[in-house]
């Protein structure tokens, strides 16, 4: 009983906090541009709002357009739910491992991009295969960063890795450092970030993601949005898991234990949004082109990390 | 917290890091004014780094060799070379003789055979000194690389600072390194960018440009 209740918490504390998440970033940007900007809660509102209101489809839409929403927005809820966010037992994290996670996150991406495609404007099929570019480059430095943690813990299963780094004396290794950076550069670019994409907007030659979703509307667009926020948290959770694994829950029977892991969990999860904010407002977009040589560095950071990893070992 | 059970070495190895990182950063951007203040980031870092092992190893004339890299490298060359690029009114963009995708991929290759090239010489010593020596010959190498591909003759200074930083990294993490050793590496750099300096004026008052390509005309290698 108890573990499907902190499993069912998990999956709602995911969908509770992403649009808070979204908010806080965009307070703090909106602050630090001089700007009082809109309440906490406002992406709630813009949720419900789009919730409420009916779907424009295009009269050459597909099924695959109007399927395609809650296909992407189930396989990012529960590739959020893989990572450990405030406890290491849960089921379902035990069973599916990063390299699941990665899977989940690429079947959602090729929705999104057929998605994008189906109605036949320009501007879908512009952001789509900019998408696809990014993430043909962001995934191997992903996957990277994957392997180097699995070698480094000798397992690519979330919780244990988190749990194996919170127990034993790793201490800060050279390939970790690395991979966290590889980590970063790749979260910025999945979560069309800043330097990457603008995520503010919506009429601009150079978006991405905004350029795929620019059919969409009513509920479709308020999964798609809500993905996008889950979609952030869950790479905010993972750098939090594998990384800075302090105060996750281990055991189950002890109440306080589990509300100290929520606790730091919201804690981190305030800490990454002003981190965004402060990087957000400081850096411009980057040219289209330019995306190449970022994440190729991204690349090459956890193909570094993956080296090092072998000086490190005792011989 | 267990975590933090080794911080004497921990704390080394995140300052290599951050001074190998910084050179890839190098290696990555256009701007010359940015290139420098990533010297001077790095600079920042190798005098954290032996400041740290002096404190580390209780070797204290290692704060001298901080507080060099921190004055003159840390401030003092790159606000030198900030006034220069200023005064002569160079171009602003670094051209480069190889595109930034190739040049970091040459320079993991550089990381990974100065790691192949470190692993038979510190077979005997532990797995935390290797890392900080294959990380400072990647920072030399990484400098070397950077000098190569680099057409601008400021950038080309750079890479060579940069180098001497991987040079210096490499010397403070072994003990027993005799202070002589260091200062005469930290003023033979001084003169060194002193005797730049010179030729960035005389090239720029012959050619016009710091740009290295337009002198190989003047020396009968035209393609």
């Amino acid at each position: 009983m108890r573990p499907a209740l902190l499993e069912l918490l998990q999956f709602s504390l995911l969908v509770a906090l992403a649009p808070l998440l979204t908010g806080l970033v965009r307070k703090l940007k909106a602050r630090l541009n001089g700007r009082i900007g809109p309440g906490l809660l406002q992406p709630y509102r813009d949720l419900l709002r789009l919730l409420r209101k009916e779907v424009v489809l295009a009269p050459n839409a597909s099924w695959l357009f109007r399927a395609s929403p809650y296909l992407i927005f189930a396989a990012i809820w529960l590739a959020a739910a893989i990572v450990p966010t405030f406890a290491t037992g849960l089921a379902l994290s035990r069973t599916a491992d990063l390299i699941a996670l990665v899977a989940l996150l690429g079947t959602a991406r090729f929705a999104l991009a057929l998605a994008g495609m189906d109605v036949g404007t320009s501007f879908g099929g512009i952001g789509s295969s900019r998408e696809m570019m990014i993430a043909s480059l962001a995934e191997p430095a992903m996957l990277m960063v994957i392997f180097t943690v699995a070698l480094l813990v000798r397992s690519t299963s979330l919780p244990h890795i988190a749990e194996y780094l919170l127990m034993h004396d790793v201490g800060i290794r050279i390939s970790l450092l690395l991979g966290l950076l590889a980590l970063l550069i790749v979260a910025i670019a999945e979560n069309a970030r800043i330097p990457v994409d603008n995520p503010a907007t919506h009429l601009e030659l150079t978006m991405v993601h905004e350029a795929m979703v620019l059919e969409y509307s009513g509920r479709h667009l308020a999964l798609i949005e809500g993905a996008a926020m889950v979609k952030l948290q869950l790479y905010v959770s993972l750098v939090a898991a594998v990384f800075f694994p302090w105060g996750l829950a281990r055991d189950f029977g002890d109440a306080s234990a589990v509300a100290i892991g929520v606790g730091l969990y919201v804690l981190k999860l305030a800490f990454a949004g002003a981190v965004f904010a402060l990087f957000e407002t400081s850096i411009a977009k980057m040219r289209v082109f330019r995306l190449a040589e970022l994440l190729g560095g991204a690349l090459l950071l956890g193909l570094l990390a993956a080296i090092f990893l072998y000086v490190s070992q005792e011989l | 917290m267990p975590i933090f059970a080794n911080i004497a070495y921990d704390t080394a190895h995140l300052l290599d890091t951050f001074v190998l990182v910084l050179s890839f950063a190098l290696l990555y951007q256009r701007r010359l004014f940015a290139v420098l203040t990533i010297y001077a980031w790095q600079a920042l870092c190798l005098a954290a780094a032996a400041a740290w092992q002096a404190y580390a190893q209780d070797a204290p004339h290692l704060y001298i060799t901080a507080a060099i890299a921190l004055v003159f490298k840390a401030i003092v060359i790159p606000l030198a070379l900030h006034r220069i690029i200023v005064y002569l009114n160079i171009h602003r963009s670094i051209e480069t003789a190889l595109g930034i995708g190739p040049t970091m991929a040459v320079g993991v290759g550089l990381v990974a055979l100065s790691i192949l090239l470190v692993l038979p010489v510190t077979a005997a010593a532990g797995a935390l000194t290797r890392e900080s020596l294959a990380a400072a010959l990647s920072v030399v190498l990484l400098g070397l690389l950077m000098m190569i591909t680099r057409r601008n003759a400021v950038s080309q200074v750079v890479g060579f600072m940069s180098l001497e930083n991987g040079l210096i990294l490499a010397a403070v993490g072994v003990k027993g390194m005799p202070l002589v050793v260091e200062l005469s590496i930290a003023f033979s750099v001084m003169v060194a960018f002193i005797i730049f300096g010179i030729f960035f004026f005389h090239i720029r008052e012959r050619f016009d440009t710091l740009d290295i390509h337009d002198m190989e005309r003047f020396r009968g290698e035209e393609r």
